[in-house]
């Protein structure tokens, strides 16, 4: 039994624009101990501090091997997350964490990874295919697929474009509305499935994104032969503790930031199709 | 045997307990209520006054009954004073030059003993404790209020009609998690010490013992309180029922009533939500981490990135009742609901928890 709320000083030292509304912070403790200690799991999260507007749970989007230095990829849409858009190289904030279960990534070995994303729900999976990139033999064929609604709302354009060079490894992106630079699929993201030469068997599924996508990506794999037990979901609600005391996170039985934010299927079936949980 | 204290030496039982270092806590009128607050002698006791509640209704009447306990319960249960309604958790400072450090707020508390705990209530704070201090994390500031807390429990002789602790299985007898727990009598109280703490603060009384007709008495009191309660939950375990059911009309014939005040979340005597906002001095050098008690009734206790999940009252009644008496099931092994009936008489529109949750159960889709 832990306190484990209090948040450790944490210094930007790399800021990167992916797009007008989203960025990146790399974060480094100031606190040698606690930085020396700190370790995550792919799909963990951090709750990020900005002095005196507040806390709101992000993703570590960087490599468990280096946990001195942690990345988070943020869209500003809120008090809190306009606010850490507006901070610079050297400024620092509060972090606490890292909170909750990530992805599979020991059950996913020897598997073929299917990641779906949609929106920014790429940034926690981007902890995955960054994973499994640095591992690439104890993992098979990687499909890496992407919807957004508009093109231009795609970041990360050239990382996709690169991994789609790489060996047993396939990008799939979809936008609802293309553009006249657009070399990918328009319509919706569940239509490129069947070029992804999915061997259901071999197959683990990971994904993140509003939750109608994910919906109906569900459907999808499991009409083609995908277990549910291998589709893994990492959800979204309110957070404000991050240790199960809050209550806005509950879905269900369940405390997101404790029992989540990555589920098997399974777990969160008999709610998904609701509204309003 | 249980011991006997009359009446006349109830100041008595306060004043041993501040001999022995605690700080006395239990029933006072104010502002039209039973309240709890500090009691500084048996004086401040809500002596003859009794409590009518129904659905949206409470309302205290003073009559010539000598008793102290002949009512049943006020807005508040245990939990204002162990999980604050609003405390700071921690406080960030920053130095001119940027550097922010943080540091945590859990001053030290008084000891306190709480007089006139009811069997509802001590049920809630079983599940509170559950909560906040059994699972992954303990909540330092809970812990720092709960740790020495002294219970004087007394049974429920007269449960309102808003009241169905027995169809919980909760009440009107408190039988555990008590030190004392008190059998009011007309004549006094029939005394059962529940800790060894107890016993020492009784010996100093040297009551003598109760006679087998107040042992006997207390008894039948409880019974007859179980069996008057009118209202009942229509069982104990009501997940399955209810998740059965989540597209039920019923969800919005009660959203068209419901005010989505957050009055019965308020009053509920297990309801944990809280928020945690930011209180920054004007100054720009100190910010204070706030915690307040919050309410899935409210449009900004399901709010994410500019997406609401509950925006509408339906969805919002539905979230509490399927976790108040379904998803605690599996949370914390029972249902959350203690039967105290006080989201029944404090909802301004009259809204009967046992009534809704007879309607969606038991006249399934």
């Amino acid at each position: 039994m832990t306190a484990a709320k209090l948040p450790y000083a944490a210094q930007i030292v790399g800021r990167i624009e992916e797009s007008p509304t989203i960025f990146t912070l790399r974060l480094r403790l100031m606190d040698p101990r606690a930085r020396e200690q700190f370790r995550f799991a792919p799909g963990q999260f951090n709750m990020v501090y900005l002095y005196g507007v507040g806390e709101i749970p992000i993703s570590i989007v960087s490599d468990p091997r280096d946990p001195s230095l942690l990345d988070h990829t943020i869209r500003a849409v809120g008090r809190v997350t306009q606010g850490l858009a507006r901070l610079r190289e050297g400024d620092q904030i509060g972090l606490r964490g890292p909170y909750g279960r990530g992805w599979p990534m020991q059950e996913a070995e020897g598997h073929d990874i299917l990641v779906i994303t949609g929106g920014l729900g790429c940034a926690p999976v981007v902890a995955v295919i960054n994973y499994i990139l640095m591992r690439r033999e104890r993992f098979g064929r990687l499909t890496i697929i992407q919807g957004v609604k508009h093109a231009e709302e795609l970041i990360w354009r050239e990382r996709y474009a690169y991994w789609n060079t790489l060996p047993d490894t396939r990008v799939l992106l979809a936008a609802d509305h293309g553009g006249p630079l657009w070399p990918w699929h328009v319509g919706l993201v569940t239509e490129v499935f069947d070029k992804a030469q999915i061997t259901s068997e071999r197959t683990i599924a990971m994904m993140c994104g509003p939750e109608p996508m994910m919906h109906a990506g569900i459907k999808n794999l499991v009409a083609r032969g995908i277990t549910e037990d291998r589709i893994y979901l990492s959800m979204e609600r309110s957070m404000h503790c991050a240790v199960g005391h809050c209550g806005h996170c509950q879905y269900g039985a369940s405390f997101l930031c404790r029992d989540g934010p990555v589920f098997a299927y399974p777990r969160i079936k008999d709610l998904f199709r609701f509204k309003g949980f | 045997m249980p011991d006997y204290l009359p009446r006349e030496r109830f100041h008595e039982l306060l004043q041993e307990l501040e001999r022995a270092g605690y700080l006395c806590v239990g029933p006072t009128v104010r502002d039209g209520a039973i309240v709890y607050d500090r009691l500084k002698s048996a004086a401040d006791l809500p002596t003859g006054f009794s409590d009518e509640q129904s659905p949206g209704t409470y309302r205290i009447h003073f009559t010539d009954n000598k008793r102290q306990f002949a009512w049943a319960n006020g807005p508040q249960a245990l939990k204002p004073l162990l999980f604050a309604p609003r405390e700071t958790l921690w406080q960030a400072t920053r130095q001119a030059d940027g550097t922010l450090t943080f540091a945590s707020i859990a001053a030290a508390q008084p000891k306190l003993a709480f007089v006139g705990a009811r069997a509802c209530d001590l049920a809630a704070l079983e599940l509170q404790d559950q909560h906040f201090l059994h699972g992954v994390h303990r909540d330092q500031n809970y812990w720092n209020r709960r740790k020495d807390l002294f219970i004087v429990a007394v049974h429920c002789s007269h449960p309102a009609l808003t009241c169905f602790c027995a169809s919980t299985g909760d009440g009107p007898v408190a039988n555990h998690g008590f030190d004392i727990a008190l059998g009011e009598l007309d004549e006094g109280f029939v005394v059962q010490a529940g800790s060894d703490r107890a016993r020492k603060v009784l010996s100093a009384l040297a009551l003598s013992a109760a006679s087998q007709v107040q042992v006997e008495t207390n008894r039948l009191q409880g019974e007859t309180a179980a069996s008057t309660q009118t209202r009942a939950l229509p069982g104990r375990n009501l997940r399955a029922a209810l998740f059965a059911n989540l597209e039920h009309p019923r969800w919005q014939q009660v959203a068209d009533r419901c005010l989505s005040c957050g009055n019965c979340t308020s009053v509920c005597p297990t309801c944990f939500c809280h928020s945690e906002t930011e209180h920054p001095q004007l100054d720009g050098t100190m910010s204070e981490h706030v915690r307040e008690w919050d309410s899935c009734f409210t449009r900004g206790h399901s709010y994410i990135h500019g997406l609401t999940i509950r925006p509408d009252t339906r969805t919002r009644y539905r979230q509490w009742l399927t976790h108040k008496l379904g998803s605690w099931h599996e949370q914390y092994g029972r249902s959350g609901c203690v039967g105290c009936g006080r989201c029944i008489s404090w909802c301004p529109a009259g809204i009967d928890i046992t009534e809704e949750a007879s309607a969606i159960c038991l006249h399934g889709q």
